[in-house]
Parts: C-alpha cells; structure tokens; sequence
C-alpha cells in the first residue's frame, strides 16, 4: 500500500499553507526551453535551474536556506506564471523579489547591477564590472555570471562579451542564443 | 546533518501511511498522515541530528493513532505504543520505558532516545513545550521510583 498522489499533493499543498517551509520547489517539465526547477522561500524566487533533477539540489538548499525543503505545487505558482508571460513575449520585467541573501558580499553587488540591465538589450562582462567600481574585474564577473542562482530572473544571459560573442551560460549557449531572440536583442 | 525534509518525507512516506492504515484504516490514515507529517514539518528544525528519523516519525504517528483511539472511544484502554513495530529506538528504550503511559514514554524515548527539545517534543506531541517537559520529567521520576 503507497499512499496516493492526491493524498501526496495535500499534504505538500497543507505544509505551504501552514507557512512550515524553507523552500518550496517544483519542476516546470515544459517550457520552450526545457524543463526548469524552480524554488521559492519566504521572501521570494531563491533558485532558478536548468537543471531540473531536484536530486541535485535538495543538499544545498537545505544547508542555505534551512532542512525543511519540500517540492509544492502552489507557493511557485507565481514564478511559474511569469516565466509563462515571459516566455510567451508578454513580460519584460519579473515583479517576484529575487531572494539572494546567501550569495557571498560581491556577488551579491554585481548581480544587484545585473538586475538594472534592461529587457532586449545586452552588456558585457567589462561594462558591469565597471559599474561595480572594479573596471578589470571582469573575469570575476564571469563568474558571479555562471554562478547565478535565479538565471532568468537575474538576466545573466544579457551579459556577452565586449567582441559580441555570446561567450558562456551554464544552461549551455544555445539557451542564451534563444534567451536573446526572444528578446528581440539579437536577430 | 539534518537531511532535507523531501528526502526524509520520500523515504518514510508509505511506510508510516502502512502502519496508520493498519490502526486506523484507510479513510482515517489519510487525516493522521497529514498530520503526522505536518507534525514531523514542525519539529524538523529543531533536530539535533538526523539519526533514527524513522524511529521519530513512528513515535509521532504512534502518538497520533493513541490521540484518535482516546478520541473515538475514550473509555477504553489505550494501545499500546507501537511496541509490535520493533522499532529502533523503542528497541533501546524498551526495557525502561516499557511500563510508562504513553504519553510520559514518548517524551522520554524523543528526549533521550533523539535529544530532541521540549519544544521540539511539544510540537511533535501536538501539545505545549511545558507539557512536553511535564511528560518527561512525569515519565523520569516514574522510572527512578519503579527502581528503587
């Protein structure tokens, strides 16, 4: 006897309603592109992957965020419909507050500036790091970029290099590629 | 190291549903699973470890199977607190613990069988941090006079 997946779905949807997670995931098994795992805390979106096994997730989010982390449909349910708007053309800019408060201090500044830089348009790696008061720190820039937590939302694939080359992104280029299209950033 | 909550909850899922349907059949099972677990949700941080998880979780529907036996039918005698599960912590805890309420004796097998904290207890119980410690202590001072 294994309990039911509706019974399943009411205790996952009853732990979020009684407030009792530290982060609620859920995986979106289809968007254009590709599945996505998406975790949500108290404060807003903390974890956006390309990679949607929560398997590799669980560990470290738990260990950041605190043990009580449990896949639930509903709390992601805001995220979910603005990836949807975004993906469909219809949303330029994410209203849900990006939850960043366990990226070290620098990473933290850099992506904070990441965040201004606006829908249909692209910097580079050397720009931002200036506007982070570090004009040659654009190597350590790169990897704030490939560390991001919340791609997407925290719009890393806005980010090239100064020649136009769309140089790296950890959901692999041809993502970025389509991230910029639908954009209208590149053609 | 506490294990993340859907790791804990995957792994003991069926098994805990198994054992409330076997007390309380199918229909009331699923009310005391969800309860069990939210209950478990509630304790989690307060974790000191992550060992004998199952054993706890089992303390906790346990505990819940004796609150709905008492709530049915009050008059009758409790069940004994899944003592025919062999479960691990019961196992050492048994020889001492064995005679106590059941009340009194979950709150000694989670306080010195899983070092969890009275408030912890209390959460777990669905009752009070003070009534937990009451239990405890309730429970500790039966085990010294039953020695003497």
């Amino acid at each position: 006897m294994t309990i039911s997946p509706s019974l399943d779905e009411r205790f996952r949807a009853a732990a979020a309603t009684a407030d009792l997670l530290d982060v609620a995931f859920d995986v979106l098994p289809d968007t254009p592109i590709g599945p996505l795992l998406v975790g949500v805390s108290d404060r807003g979106v903390c974890r956006i992957s390309f990679d949607a096994e929560p398997e590799h997730h669980l560990e470290l989010l738990a260990r950041q965020f605190g043990p009580r982390v449990l896949r639930s449909s509903k709390p992601v349910d805001r995220v979910r419909r603005e990836l949807d708007e975004y993906f469909a053309g219809r949303r330029q800019h994410f209203e849900v507050e990006p939850d960043i408060r366990f990226v070290p201090e620098y990473h933290r500044v850099v992506l904070g500036e990441l965040a201004r830089v606006e829908y249909g348009t692209t910097t580079t790696y050397g720009a931002l790091a200036e506007l982070t008061g570090n004009p040659r720190a654009a190597r350590a820039v790169g990897t704030v970029m490939h560390r991001n937590p919340i791609p997407i939302v925290l719009p890393c694939h806005r980010v090239i290099g100064a020649s136009g080359n769309l140089t790296g992104y950890a959901g692999g280029l041809h993502l970025k590629e389509q991230l910029l299209r639908l954009e209208g950033a590149i053609l | 190291m506490i294990p993340p909550f859907e790791t804990f909850y995957e792994t003991h899922r069926d098994e805990v549903f198994r054992f409330l349907g076997r007390r309380l059949g199918r229909e009331r099972a699923e009310d005391a699973f969800q309860e069990t677990f939210l209950r478990a949700l509630r304790a989690y941080p307060r974790l000191e470890h992550g060992e004998h998880l199952r054993a706890w979780v089992f303390t906790i529907a346990s505990r819940i199977v004796v609150d709905e036996a008492r709530r049915r039918r009050p008059q009758v005698e409790l069940p004994e607190l899944a003592a025919e599960d062999g479960l691990p912590a019961f196992e050492d805890l048994a020889p001492l613990t064995g005679d106590l309420p059941p009340k009194e004796r979950a709150a000694v097998v989670l306080r010195y069988g899983y070092d969890l904290g009275y408030d912890g207890i209390g959460a777990a119980l669905g009752s009070t941090e003070e009534a937990a410690r009451q239990a405890a202590s309730a429970g500790v001072r039966r085990l010294r006079k039953e020695r003497q």
